[in-house]
């Protein structure tokens, strides 16, 4: 019953830490690696126009998180307008308004947008429906017809389709009758998109007109692109509307769709739009957190990335403090190492992060020896113990202080700083290892010293790991792993590794 | 390696962690341990269940007592002063006389009044308790040796440890101090410990730091084979221990008084292994025997009974065991 119990808590343990760890690292994106980087764009709209001292309006598409792209952040610089968004339909739009305004004006629009982690995915998740009724009417239904007949013959499948039919309407194929009727004569991109779209809408294929730009490293002034968007396949396919390639879905960032432009305006003249595009590489790990953030602010609040960065680098210490316990828990319980104190060791791990390995072992020793000594000294004036304790205590600072004194005069160990942290866990050390030299004698002592530093350095090692700060830092519920595990090994009743050795000769006297 | 931990898993030899989890864990409340941590609790229950112990001479609780120190030894030539809570022997001082200004310890050195009044007062102030505690200090009868044990033991006296488990002595070694030990019969201090057939109460080979050994390092004469005096009073004395503490795991210690017998020295309730190497012996099979038989057990007699019966030694097996002679051996209890 006992045991049922705890191997429940430890699966349930377990299972809640992976699952939360692979869906922030699967979903989510948070990255394994530390120095995980994403590629980030930065995008810029400016809009310039000349006002007269009228009331002005002036309407911008803002982008939308799409299949590969999210917007993971967004400014305006507004001066002076109100500023409303919105979404309609299918688009988002905002709009700034004044009752007066005059001479240049510029209002800006700045997005950062980050690869969608999950790309692949959301690209397959929803199947849009049917589309309605294309709106051809009387000789252009007939042309229409026609044109689709015609295709439909020259095609195998969804995507040969539209490449025909894009191929008919930019001119690389023969042009024929129906298509004149259709296009016009100096037909335009954005009517070309629109007649395709339609066209497909007949043969009950979804496709839309998608403006955009291309994600190019820098570019000042970036042209808006269409194209057009056709769902086959189960996802949404670009076609290049000039010559019928499939478009690369990273490259072009899809923006709005329809047809309409970018920037309307009302009650101003001059309009210009200039739309800048810069490559920004982030960290994965920001990248991660600006999705989360955005996409689910709830379960955001509980990853110690929302603390102040000063106590997110104290919580880099901290969350891996659960991995020293695992190695002290190991080294005590399956190993057998005997150690000053429980969590002595773990302690010490920490003062030698501050400290670096070598130089706070070397500290270790000779503040150890020196406090030793001096509580020898004290033993032969007959103190009392507390009094006694506390003189080795002051003991130890001055000795800590002259160290540090004689380090700095001869620049012997740069790295070698002493805080008030390892200071007290020294000290605290020394009076636990006069307690054993006490009670159990200088061999147990010795024994438990050497045990306590292995068991130190072996925390120390693994908890300055730069790997296991990220992971355990980015996945804290990772912690929960660990917890599973020392409960797991709390049920352990097997032998210690040491034990082996004492015993041994048990063995050879009954072999 | 491998071959060692099948051959400790085949003996049954019992570790650490299982010790803790299976056993400690199981049958020793928490709430007892203060009685045995207690070394004067623990007296005083043993005085309750007529079960004899040191005489107490006096108990020093605050430091304003040690002035009165010398009063009270006056009527005293030879005494031991104790912590209550001590483990392991810590902090004890055997005075065997006196000198002209001062006090003779056991192995022969001198110590002042100055001195020894030092020492009550590291006790009182928690030297050798465990967490560093306030204590209280004991000033009881000391000891003297049974001449039994004087071929085998280097000054000091040897005090016998027994494990109880549910009041059926399960295993017992005699703790013989050496000159490593300073006298004293511990033996993480250097101490042997030579194993004890239930059955007979003859001593088997014996322990020292973590080899097995048959001689005595500092007198050389032979450990083994020696006739424990009063071996049965002892059993049935350990086994009623259990009804005393309540406590299901035990080792329970006494020595051996060359004129009162056997006394209770004092009982752990986390008791080592060691003994299991002393007696070149697992401890789990007779546990598990003992779980297996736990409602056939009665009375302390009858407990020990049983342990005689199930418990003789492999080593001594040229030596005896008849169940005729034990049950023989029995009646005078």
């Amino acid at each position: 019953m006992n045991a049922r119990q705890v191997y429940l808590l430890c699966v349930a343990l377990a299972l809640a830490a992976l699952g939360l760890f692979a869906y922030k690292h699967l979903v989510l994106g948070f990255p394994l690696q530390p120095d995980a980087e994403v590629e980030a764009w930065d995008i810029e709209v400016g809009i310039r126009f000349l006002s007269r001292g009228e009331p002005v309006k002036v309407s911008l598409f803002l982008p939308r998180k799409n299949d590969v792209y999210s917007v993971v952040e967004e400014h305006f610089v507004s001066g002076g307008y109100g500023l409303t968004t919105q979404i309609e339909e299918e688009h988002r739009v905002a709009t700034w308004a004044a009752r007066e305004a005059s001479g240049r004006q510029s209002l800006y629009y700045r997005a950062t947008i980050h690869p969608s982690p999950n790309a692949e995915l959301a690209n397959t998740a929803k199947r849009p429906p049917k589309p309605s009724k294309p709106g051809f009417e009387g000789a252009s239904r007939a042309a229409a017809d026609a044109l689709l007949a015609d295709i439909y013959g020259r095609s195998a499948d969804a995507e040969t389709l539209v490449r025909e039919l894009i191929r008919r309407l930019a001119g690389l194929a023969r042009r024929g009758q129906a298509i004149r009727l259709l296009l016009g004569d100096d037909p335009s991109v954005s009517r070309k998109a629109d007649v395709a779209a339609r066209v497909l809408a007949l043969a009950g294929i979804p496709a839309r007109p998608v403006h955009g730009i291309r994600l190019q490293q820098l570019a000042r002034d970036a042209p808006i692109l269409q194209w057009l968007e056709v769902y086959h396949d189960g996802a949404w396919h670009a076609y290049d509307l000039e010559t019928s390639e499939r478009r690369i879905a990273k490259e072009y960032f899809s923006w709005w769709r329809g047809t309409g432009s970018l920037v309307s305006m009302i009650g101003g003249i001059e309009l210009s739009t200039k739309v800048a595009v810069t490559l920004n590489k982030e960290s994965a790990l920001l990248a991660a957190t600006a999705h989360e953030r955005a996409a689910r602010p709830a379960l955001f609040e509980f990853s110690p990335l929302v603390l102040p960065i000063a106590s997110q680098a104290v919580y880099h210490v901290f969350l891996v403090v659960p991995m020293g316990v695992l190695i002290l828990v190991v080294m005590r319980n399956l190993i057998g190492v005997r150690t000053f104190g429980t969590f002595m060791p773990v302690l010490m791990a920490l003062a030698f992060r501050e400290t670096r390995l070598f130089s706070g072992i070397l500290l270790f020793c000779l503040l150890v020896g020196a406090g030793l000594s001096v509580r020898f000294y004290l033993e032969r004036l007959r103190l009392l113990v507390v009094p006694r304790l506390a003189a080795v205590l002051i003991a130890v600072v001055h000795l800590m202080f002259l160290l540090d004194l004689l380090n700095h005069k001869f620049g012997l160990q740069p790295g070698l700083s002493v805080t008030l942290f390892p200071m007290v866990i020294m000290t605290m050390t020394i009076e636990r290892l006069c307690v054993v030299w006490e009670e159990r004698g200088p061999n147990e002592a010795f024994k438990q010293a050497l045990g306590s530093l292995l068991v130190a350095s072996l925390a120390y090692v693994a908890m300055n790991l730069d790997y296991l700060h990220h992971l355990f830092f980015v996945f804290p519920e990772l912690i929960l792993m660990i917890l599973a595990t020392i409960i797991l090994l709390g049920r352990y009743s097997g032998y210690r590794l040491l034990e082996l050795r004492r015993f041994k000769v048990l063995a050879a006297a009954n072999a | 390696m491998l071959k060692v931990l099948n051959k400790l898993r085949q003996l049954g030899v019992l570790g650490i962690n299982r010790r803790n989890s299976r056993y400690l864990l199981r049958y020793n409340p928490r709430r007892l341990y203060p009685l045995v941590d207690d070394k004067l609790q623990t007296k005083r229950l043993a005085d309750r269940a007529g079960i004899a112990a040191p005489e107490l001479y006096g108990v020093v609780e605050i430091h304003r007592q040690i002035r009165d120190l010398p009063k009270l030894l006056a009527e005293h030539p030879d005494f031991v002063v104790k912590p209550s809570r001590g483990s392991g022997g810590d902090g004890i001082l055997v005075v065997a006389g006196r000198s002209k200004n001062g006090y003779r310890k056991s192995n022969g050195t001198l110590i002042s009044p100055e001195e020894l009044a030092h020492h009550v007062a590291n006790i009182l102030s928690g030297m050798y308790s465990l967490g560093g505690q306030a204590d209280v200090a004991l000033i009881e009868y000391r000891v003297r040796s049974h001449p039994v044990f004087d071929p085998i033991s280097y000054q000091g006296v040897p005090d016998i440890r027994l494990i109880v488990f549910m009041g059926v002595p399960v295993m017992a070694m005699v703790r013989l101090p050496t000159r490593q030990s300073d006298g004293k019969a511990n033996l993480h201090q250097g101490a042997l410990g030579a194993g004890i057939d239930l059955t007979t109460g003859k001593t088997l080979t014996a322990v020292w730091g973590n080899g097995v050994v048959e001689d005595h390092p500092d007198t050389g004469n032979a450990l083994t084979g020696i006739r424990i005096p009063g071996w049965s009073q002892l059993l049935v004395l350990a086994a009623k221990c259990w009804e005393l503490t309540g406590l299901g795991y035990q080792g329970v210690d006494f020595v051996l008084d060359g004129d009162k017998g056997p006394l209770l020295l004092e009982i752990n309730a986390r008791p080592g292994l060691n003994i299991q190497i002393a007696n070149r012996v697992g401890l789990l099979p007779r546990l598990k025997l003992v779980e297996a038989h736990l409602k056939e057990l009665g009375d302390a007699s009858e407990r020990v009974a049983f342990a005689r019966n199930y418990f003789p030694s492999a080593q001594a097996d040229d030596h005896c065991p008849m169940v005729a002679q034990v049950q023989e051996d029995l009646l005078p209890v």
